[in-house]
């Protein structure tokens, strides 16, 4: 009998540990939703539940000229820099995958160690190469800079996708006199959609939240993107900061992001897991 | 390259199948290299030649050679006395990174722990696993400013929630100034570093737990043995290697971190890191070719790091010896 009670006290412990996890994850979220629809004297005093539905907060942020623009270069600038980079990183992790060749071990650890660079890195180097081009405070800047952790990034996952798709789906289609080119386009390309949406989807996310190259590429406030734009959100003075629209505006630009990670859940955890944990 | 095909030999009915799709290989990694070359070690370089110069920001081009007096320089004044100035004398360089040190340190074993924590209980069958790990991947999705400003709101000293449930739960008897003040600012970044990043640590730990063979644990029942023992003894030496790549990841990400500390405690010299000390000198104080010199040090530090974590751990990154 004994057994039975530590084995129901253990299940209850089990429980309130998940709870706690679940609670802990979930309520900041559900605390900015919260705070996004009070407005006035509402906003300043705690309140677990929702107790107001107030939406002015949302026609705050919506009605004005730069958070709405902010949203357009952060689609446009992020849309972008993944098209870019899934286009380079198709070829190149087909070589890197299939082709055995001397050094393929070495170039795989260089592409890796940039896509763990300090961006800060090269700042100061791309602030010149940005003057240089002209491109600076215009989405461009963004779309190249981003480049430097999107491509690593895809060409890496794409790899470890492709090295586990079957040899013999290449050999036949060798045998058949198929050149490279065709295996990429005619084989690989139709077995790889659900990778090139997996990561498409990630390196999309790490572009629609890079801060630190936005902040410095951006002076007028047209040309910012969402982060910056949040970040920079403020009152008529310093001591009164707009908490209610700045929660607004966080609810809206991270809402698609979480059902976009709920929808594709299994394929996001795949493509996080992919490379280095797989030995 | 690494490519070198035999020299002339021209035409493609010559060379052997492997060869060419050696040859092709080089057509296919090219723009990817080129690209990679032009965004990264080029500016890389650049980068590591601004901080010999005293380049400013208004005048990129005006910049001369200076040696290496930007990290360290000395002047002999009449008295006789030295003088030594630039960034390896600079306290407030080394507060910077001594702060970005302790916060990677920190926040990568309490992720590590709380990750393998979470990725246990995931790792387990129980009714609504699936809505847990939903759950958990809520603060991976949200964007590091969106975080730091919904951690800023409810760390608010005045209306903050958390003030609020400490008060009433009796865990402090005043309202704290989480971010403002020295004293817990750099407590503040941890937590929310630690509540948006644990769930990156606890799926890739999981990730190595699914590996585990589950009749393992089956075999270890029936002889009896506990199951913190199995832990200890067959779980964790199992996935170490998936852990160990976890670790430096994150290691790597914590210790250039900059958008949390930029927006959460701006100015706060108890979580200034690397990066914003860096940046500010670079662009807000244009102390260019000085805030080059720092970004340069980061980035030397960090390459040392990766390379000890990896001869010393015999870390396996890229998973082709296992092929």
């Amino acid at each position: 009998m004994s057994g039975t009670l530590a084995h129901r006290l253990w299940t209850i412990l089990f429980y309130l540990f998940v709870a706690v996890i679940v609670i802990f994850a979930v309520f900041p979220f559900y605390y900015a939703i919260v705070t996004s629809f009070s407005t006035g004297t509402a906003l300043f005093e705690v309140h677990y539940w929702p107790v107001t539905f107030d939406t002015s907060n949302y026609e705050t942020v919506l009605g004005g000229r730069q958070f709405p623009r902010s949203i357009v270069n952060s689609v446009f600038i992020a849309a972008t820099t993944v098209i870019f980079a899934l286009f380079l990183a198709v070829t190149a992790s087909y070589a890197l995958s299939r082709v055995r060749f001397r050094g393929r071990g070495l170039l795989l650890m260089a592409i890796l160690a940039v896509s763990m660079f300090p961006q800060i890195a090269v700042l100061a180097g791309m602030i010149e190469m940005i003057k240089f081009l002209g491109l600076f405070n215009t989405p461009w800047a963004m779309i190249i800079s981003y480049t430097v952790f999107t491509l690593p990034f895809t060409v890496w996952v794409l790899t470890t996708f492709m090295r586990d798709l079957p040899v013999e789906i290449e050999e036949a289609a060798i045998v058949d006199g198929a050149t490279p080119w065709i295996i990429i386009t005619k084989v690989f390309l139709p077995l790889l959609w659900p990778a090139l949406v997996t990561t498409g989807l990630l390196a999309f996310i790490g572009a629609w939240n890079e801060f630190l190259f936005a902040l410095t590429f951006t002076l007028s406030e047209d040309q910012r993107t969402t982060p910056v734009a949040i970040a920079m959100l403020s009152g008529a003075s310093v001591q009164e900061i707009p908490w209610g629209p700045i929660m607004a505006a966080s609810v809206i630009v991270t809402v698609p992001l979480v059902v976009l990670v709920m929808i594709f859940q299994r394929k996001i955890v795949a493509g996080l897991t992919a490379g280095g944990v797989k030995g | 390259m690494t490519m070198t095909g035999p020299n002339g030999a021209g035409r493609d009915e010559g060379l052997s199948l492997q060869q060419q799709r050696a040859r092709s290989a080089v057509w296919f990694l090219a723009p990817m290299l080129v690209a990679l070359f032009l965004v990264a070690a080029w500016p890389l370089g650049r980068t590591i030649w601004f901080s010999l110069t005293d380049t400013t920001l208004d005048n990129i081009y005006g910049g001369k050679f200076v040696g290496f007096s930007n990290y360290l320089r000395v002047r002999t004044l009449d008295s006789g006395a030295m003088l030594w100035r630039g960034t390896l004398v600079d306290p407030a360089w080394w507060n910077a990174v001594w702060n970005t040190v302790k916060f990677a340190l920190i926040s990568v074993i309490l992720e590590t722990v709380l990750g393998l924590l979470v990725a246990l209980v995931l790792n387990a069958e129980f009714k609504g696993r699936g809505l847990v790990r939903a759950a958990i991947l809520i603060p991976w999705a949200i964007p590091t400013i969106v975080s730091a400003k919904m951690w800023s709101w409810m760390l608010n000293d005045q209306f903050g929630i958390i003030n609020n449930i400490m008060l009433n739960l009796g865990l402090i008897d005043h309202k704290i100034a989480w971010t403002a003040s020295n004293d817990t600012a750099m407590i503040a970044v941890l937590i929310v570093d630690v509540w948006k990043t644990t769930p990156f640590m606890a799926l890739l730990c999981l990730a190595g737990l699914q590996m585990v063979p589950r009749d393992i644990y089956e075999a270890a029942r029936i002889d009896g043995i506990h199951p913190i023992k199995v832990f200890f003894r067959v779980t964790l030496p199992l996935i170490r290697p998936a852990v160990a790549v976890a670790v430096i990841f994150r290691m790597l990400d914590a210790l250039r971190i900059f958008d949390l500390v930029y927006v959460l405690t701006p100015n706060s010299a108890a979580t200034k890191t690397m990066s914003v000390i860096s940046r500010e000198n670079m662009i807000d104080f244009n102390k260019f070719a000085y805030g080059a010199s720092q970004s340069t040090l980061l980035f030397a530090i960090l390459a040392i790091f990766v390379a000890l974590y990896i001869w010393l751990g015999k870390v396996d990154l890229t998973g082709e010896t296992n092929r």
